[in-house]
């Protein structure tokens, strides 16, 4: 069985997957990430707070949407390790 | 006499000053808010409340059908924007008057001249108020050189897209610009799609200085003197004062002449402030103005004894303005903080939660405006602003030492603020003298830059 990893929201704020309306997602499902890798936004009383994967592997979903509030703690992304 | 209903499109501070000015005037207030907001306290002091979405901005305060629903469903006469969110979107202002309701600003065209920031220099320039001296939009270094030599250095190189500060750099000399301009084309092509970029004097060592004005619908206009804005962090204004004590007698004519004209050319109603920079040797500039009630409004009531609210809020229903300008006079020194849910060791940043202590400073010539007490939640989807800490005295010296002692007796627990920051900034040495300018906060104060 795979392990999934679930991304928790840092902080409390707006969720986003794009850094522009008009640009691409920062991170789609399927995509296999790094350690490290910034796959979303939380806007934070005006300022930008980029949420970065702690583990490797696969994402295989996103449990937000774009310009949803999100709550500290609140799962935003799962993830399908891969060491 | 019909009745009158001002549905208030904003929240925080804001939302509670709009809803005492319209409870003062006799008018029914009714507070419009995102669910997060549901339990605030300007909902509770509005006499009706509708909730108009979730509570991301985008979703609520910044829905402008759902805002406009909203006033129409509650049987609203009239809408008050306050500042920030929908207030100067010429769209919603149109959308207001579409819907038969009073638009408690200035009318939607003189939004959108002065509103958008290259038409608004394009009036100025029209009206012979002077801008500061930029180039036509640059496609090639050589082009820029030459542009550079007839403006003088230093300059700063802007994206002609704009937006956010991005691409904007300093630029001191010819080698400089070498370096920065194919930097600057590839970021501002990157991030707005458009590359195209513009040289404007940097003036260094300058005071912002910005003009009041009111004007009503029988085409009567004042301006209630300046307020002073120098001390920013961020291009974010920290601490505001009425009047300057940087400009001479000549230069405030001047400004609130400028101002005034200004306000003529576009047939400008309701409450406005025009907002120039001021050389050390005196000369000004316009740079923006806002066309609506800005959050340092206070320090100019507390100079002049006008009530700004009041008067717009009794202009957008018709009625003249209550004074002339020879009514107004300037008495004494205000000045201004803004506190802020956030903090100054951790680059300043937004620290939402539940307030569980607010102790407010109390004495004579002391202001607090507030939209937050004990118990109320600082929320994460908005700005951080938690109160407006303001103090009158018969002089600048005075007031600074009121101020201070104000700001030693206020205690807020529960979230972070920036309270000990603008203690700092008070006891700033430039600041006391005066010689302070708009680089002064982040030069001296380390955490600031």
């Amino acid at each position: 069985m795979p392990e999934i990893s679930e991304i928790a929201a840092p902080f409390p704020g707006v969720f986003y997957r794009r850094a522009n309306p008009d640009s691409a997602p920062l991170a789609e499902p399927g995509q296999v990430i790094a350690v490290g890798r910034v796959i979303a936004l939380i806007e934070v009383m005006k300022m930008f707070h980029e949420v970065q994967s702690a583990v490797a592997g696969k994402i295989t979903e996103f449990c937000a949407e774009d310009g949803d509030a999100v709550a500290m703690g609140q799962i935003i992304a799962k993830i399908e390790r891969q060491s | 006499m019909t009745l009158t209903r001002v549905l208030i499109a904003n929240r925080g501070e804001i939302a509670s000053r709009i809803i005492r000015a319209c409870q003062e005037l006799g008018h029914e207030t009714v507070a419009a808010f995102s669910e997060a907001d549901r339990n605030a306290r300007w909902v509770r002091e509005a006499d009706l409340a509708v909730c108009i979405g979730p509570p991301p901005a985008a979703k609520s305060y910044l829905n402008r059908k759902a805002v406009v629903q909203a006033a129409l469903d509650c049987g609203a006469t009239s809408v008050h924007p306050g500042y920030g969110f929908l207030a100067e979107n010429e769209v919603f202002a149109q959308a207001v008057l579409d819907a038969g309701l009073i638009w408690i600003g200035p009318p939607p065209q003189c939004i959108g001249l002065m509103g958008d920031k290259s038409s608004a220099l394009r009036v100025a320039t029209g009206a012979g108020v002077p801008t500061l001296p930029r180039s036509g939009v640059l496609v090639s270094l050589d082009e820029a050189l030459i542009e550079a030599e007839v403006l003088g250095y230093p300059l700063l190189l802007k994206a002609n897209a704009g937006g956010g500060g991005r691409g904007i750099r300093p630029i001191v000399s010819p080698d400089a610009l070498a370096v920065s301009f194919d930097q600057a084309r590839a970021e501002v092509g990157a991030a707005f799609g458009d590359a195209s970029l513009y040289l404007e004097k940097l003036l260094t060592g300058a005071r912002h200085v910005e003009v009041q004005i009111i004007c009503d619908s029988s085409g009567n206009s004042i301006h209630l003197y300046e307020r002073d804005c120098s001390l920013q962090r961020r291009r974010q204004k920290v601490v505001e004062e009425a009047p300057s004590s940087f400009i001479n007698a000549v230069t405030r004519a001047e400004l609130a002449e400028a101002a005034l004209r200004l306000a003529g050319v576009v047939d400008y109603i309701s409450v406005g402030t025009v907002e120039f920079l001021v050389a050390q040797d005196q000369t000004f500039y316009f740079i923006e103005m806002n066309t609506r009630v800005q959050v340092e409004h206070g320090v100019t009531e507390l100079v002049t004894g006008v009530d700004i609210v009041r008067e717009q809020i009794r202009i957008a229903h018709g009625q003249p303005l209550s004074l002339q300008q020879n009514d107004v006079a300037l008495r004494g020194a205000a000045i201004e903080v803004r506190v802020n849910a956030e903090d100054p060791e951790m680059s300043f940043m937004g620290s939402p939660g539940t307030i569980t202590v607010f102790e407010a400073p109390l004495g004579p010539g002391i202001r607090v405006d507030s939209g937050f007490g004990s118990g109320d939640m600082v929320q994460p989807f908005y700005d951080s602003l938690v109160c407006k800490i303001l103090a009158h005295d018969v002089d600048r010296k005075a007031v600074i030492r009121r101020l201070k002692m104000a700001l030693t007796q206020t205690d807020i627990q529960g979230v972070t603020t920036n309270l000990s920051f603008l203690g700092k900034a008070l006891k700033l040495s430039s600041f006391q003298e005066g010689s302070h300018h708009t680089q002064t906060l982040e030069s001296e104060i380390a955490s600031a830059g």
